[in-house]
């Protein structure tokens, strides 16, 4: 398999998107490279990760394809850069949610000819992106649906809006009742906005159609999450990321197929005792900021350097799919409050308090096995930052091994993260 | 016979330790290949037991069987076999600053560890010393000799050559920017050893520690013994070697 393994090439539907063809036209090759290095050459994979290492193969094609006859046929396809924005409301309309987020090196020095250099790598790497003309799926949007999580994002989409239409959902920042108030509002406008893009008002069948389905992709990877505690581990840490990953731009009902075809075969794995490292391999858990794709890095030198990693509090991860929304509801109305209420029970940083996150990263350590905790902060997200200090108090209250580390997408600082990965798995292996 | 050997960024050290004891060590400079530097020594004493630290550990692994450890965990062995008390290690490298803290028994409990910015190592005190046009030993020595510093605000190795650069300019006499350039590293040491927190006295270990001045200004800023062993250098590679005696 590793040898027929290729990220496809279109130059033809590159054109048609109005991309920067001479220049992508590197990319494929470049990650096809990564992949191989990064993933194929694990041993004992899943013989059900074939489908996912497919999605990547078709990344920049195939995908894109079903999402240009999504689009043509006058369906919404909107991109978006955060687990707040209700994708339920895009799918009830018939369309396509994408999340964009910029996980690459490769367009940062795009952002950086406009935006500042001292922020947010994920940011820049999205703004750069667009303006560089690098990213099928930024091509292929409708316009993308930003919201107000964090100071370099908010910003950023004033000038985002001069590339493609840029709208922003304000997230409160606090939880109080008359946040909700806002809230709801707010996600009312959201579904005007996506209405109005596929020139019909979504009613309550399909809205509760499309909860359903997003229910059934949260409870798949929520399914797959539980099997993957299992020790030993019948999944790597970087196959269960990358399935994450590809949660944010796969078709969801396919998505949460193949996904539970995986679970089907992990339960199968566990009974004939089937692992991809021994039960003795050390146990790592990994919290904080999203890792968007292709950002394997972490991951890539904590299971190189001979640990597992088993568990992503993340919003790649649970923050993504540990709530499902209530579907008991008999009216619209009543639908958008479930929808918002499951909304407001994603933990972010943004929060003030949020001493629920903590609460949760120790539960998830305890379900996960885990033996340790390294909180992952991209450089400059000055709120997870902040709260890695109530995160490392709470450890040290409990005995917990804990280390924050604070990275973006370059090189540069492998080695010393390596260093800081392996002494921190001699400390949990004494 | 057992060896450590740790391949900094800008020396190579290495102990052989047998029966009980140091019998030989040596510091050689990494130059392009450390690698190559390693394996010399490696080649006269083919019996050895070896084990890696330092940053070139998985080069030299690529070229020599043998076993890898971290420097974090070096340093506290070597850090615990000088000192056997000591609980809180600071190690200032060419590139890495890093404070370690030990249990009771001696394990590492936490540690922190500088990311890829050099601000408060060996690297940042050799170019502040090259820009004011001392040798490394003349550097910490001006520093002791001057009466005050006048404060550096940037420990960005970047950013500070140029606040050096405009303190020159101003009239401000080398020995008093000297003392500045140690006053600014020793209070970015302080802080980062007090976030961790430390008990009555301090080990410092690593090439920086053979600079006496930073050590006496250390003390006066954290207010504890800060204690060197006589071959600071040499604290990981021991560590290393003692490693290698339970394999």
């Amino acid at each position: 398999m590793s040898e027929a393994f290729q990220v496809k090439s279109d130059t033809e539907l590159w054109e048609k998107l109005g991309m920067d063809v001479a220049r992508f036209s590197g990319m494929p090759g470049m990650l096809t490279q990564a992949y191989t290095n990064v993933f194929l050459s694990q041993k004992n994979r899943p013989a059900g990760m074939a489908y996912f290492d497919s999605m990547v193969e078709n990344i920049h094609t195939g995908r894109i394809h079903e999402i240009m006859a999504v689009k043509e046929s006058g369906k919404p396809v909107i991109g978006t850069f955060c687990v707040y924005v209700p994708e339920e409301l895009i799918v009830a309309a018939g369309g396509v949610c994408v999340g964009l987020c910029g996980g690459a090196q490769g367009s940062i020095a795009d952002a950086e000819k406009i935006l500042p250099r001292n922020i947010c790598p994920m940011v820049k790497s999205a703004f750069g992106f667009k303006v560089g003309k690098i990213c099928p799926y930024f091509q292929a949007v409708d316009l993308v649906y930003g919201e107000t999580t964090c100071d370099a994002k908010k910003k950023t989409w004033e000038l985002l809006d001069r590339y493609v239409p840029t709208h922003v959902m304000e997230i409160p920042q606090m939880k109080r009742e008359r946040d909700k108030v806002l809230w709801v509002e707010e996600v009312k406008d959201f579904k005007a906005a996506v209405d109005k893009i596929a020139g019909t008002e979504t009613g309550f069948a399909e809205i509760a159609a499309a909860i359903s389905t997003i229910n059934a992709k949260r409870a798949s990877l929520q399914r797959l999450n539980n099997l993957r505690h299992h020790n030993p581990s019948p999944i790597s840490g970087k196959d269960m990321l990358l399935i994450e990953q590809i949660a944010f731009y796969d078709e969801p009902v396919r998505f949460t197929l193949k996904v539970n075809e995986l679970c089907k075969e992990l339960d199968q794995r566990i009974a004939d005792g089937i692992a991809v490292a021994p039960a003795s391999t050390p146990r790592i858990m990994v919290s904080g900021t999203p890792m968007a794709l292709p950002n394997w890095k972490l991951h890539n030198i904590i299971e190189t350097s001979g640990a597992v990693v088993v568990n992503e509090e993340s919003c790649i991860g649970t923050r993504y799919y540990k709530d499902l929304i209530d579907e008991g509801s008999t009216s619209v109305e009543e639908q958008l409050e479930r929808l918002t209420e499951r909304y407001m029970k994603i933990d972010c940083s943004c929060f003030t308090p949020n001493d629920e996150r903590i609460d949760q990263v120790i539960k998830e350590y305890r379900d996960s096995g885990a033996q340790g905790i390294i909180d992952y902060c991209l450089q400059f997200c000055h709120t997870y930052n902040i709260e890695a200090i109530k995160l490392r108090e709470a450890c040290e209250q409990r005995g917990i091994p804990f280390m924050a580390i604070e990275s973006d997408y370059s090189p540069d600082d492998v080695g010393q993260l390596q260093t800081r990965v392996e002494a921190f798995i001699e400390q949990i292996t004494g | 016979m057992r060896i450590g050997i740790d391949l900094g960024s800008r020396t190579v050290k290495a102990v052989v330790w047998q029966d009980g004891a140091i019998v030989r060590h040596q510091v050689t400079e990494s130059g392009y290949e450390p690698h190559r530097q390693a394996l010399a020594f490696l080649e006269q004493h083919p019996a050895a037991r070896v084990v890696a630290t330092g940053y070139g550990r998985h080069l030299l692994r690529q070229h020599e069987e043998l076993s890898v450890i971290t420097e974090i965990k070096a340093h506290a062995l070597g850090a615990r076999h000088l000192f056997p008390g000591c609980r809180t290690i600071l190690d200032v490298g060419g590139q890495d600053c890093k404070v370690i803290l030990l249990d009771e028994s001696g394990r590492v409990t936490s540690f922190q560890m500088n990311d890829k910015c050099a601000a408060g190592t060996g690297r940042f005190l050799e170019m502040m010393g090259v820009s004011l046009g001392y040798e490394l030993e003349e550097f910490g020595r001006a520093a002791a000799d001057a009466e005050h510093g006048t404060p550096i605000n940037s420990m960005c190795a970047v950013f500070a050559e140029s606040e050096v650069v405009s303190l020159k300019n101003r009239g401000v006499p080398p020995g008093t920017i000297a003392r500045s350039v140690h006053l600014a590293v020793a209070g970015r040491l302080a802080g980062m050893v007090a976030k961790s927190g430390y008990g009555d006295h301090l080990v410092f270990s690593g090439g920086v520690a053979n600079n006496t001045t930073l050590v006496r200004l250390l003390e006066l800023e954290l207010g504890v013994a800060v204690l060197v062993p006589p071959a600071p250098s040499i604290v990981g590679a021991l560590g290393a070697a003692l490693h290698a005696c339970t394999l």
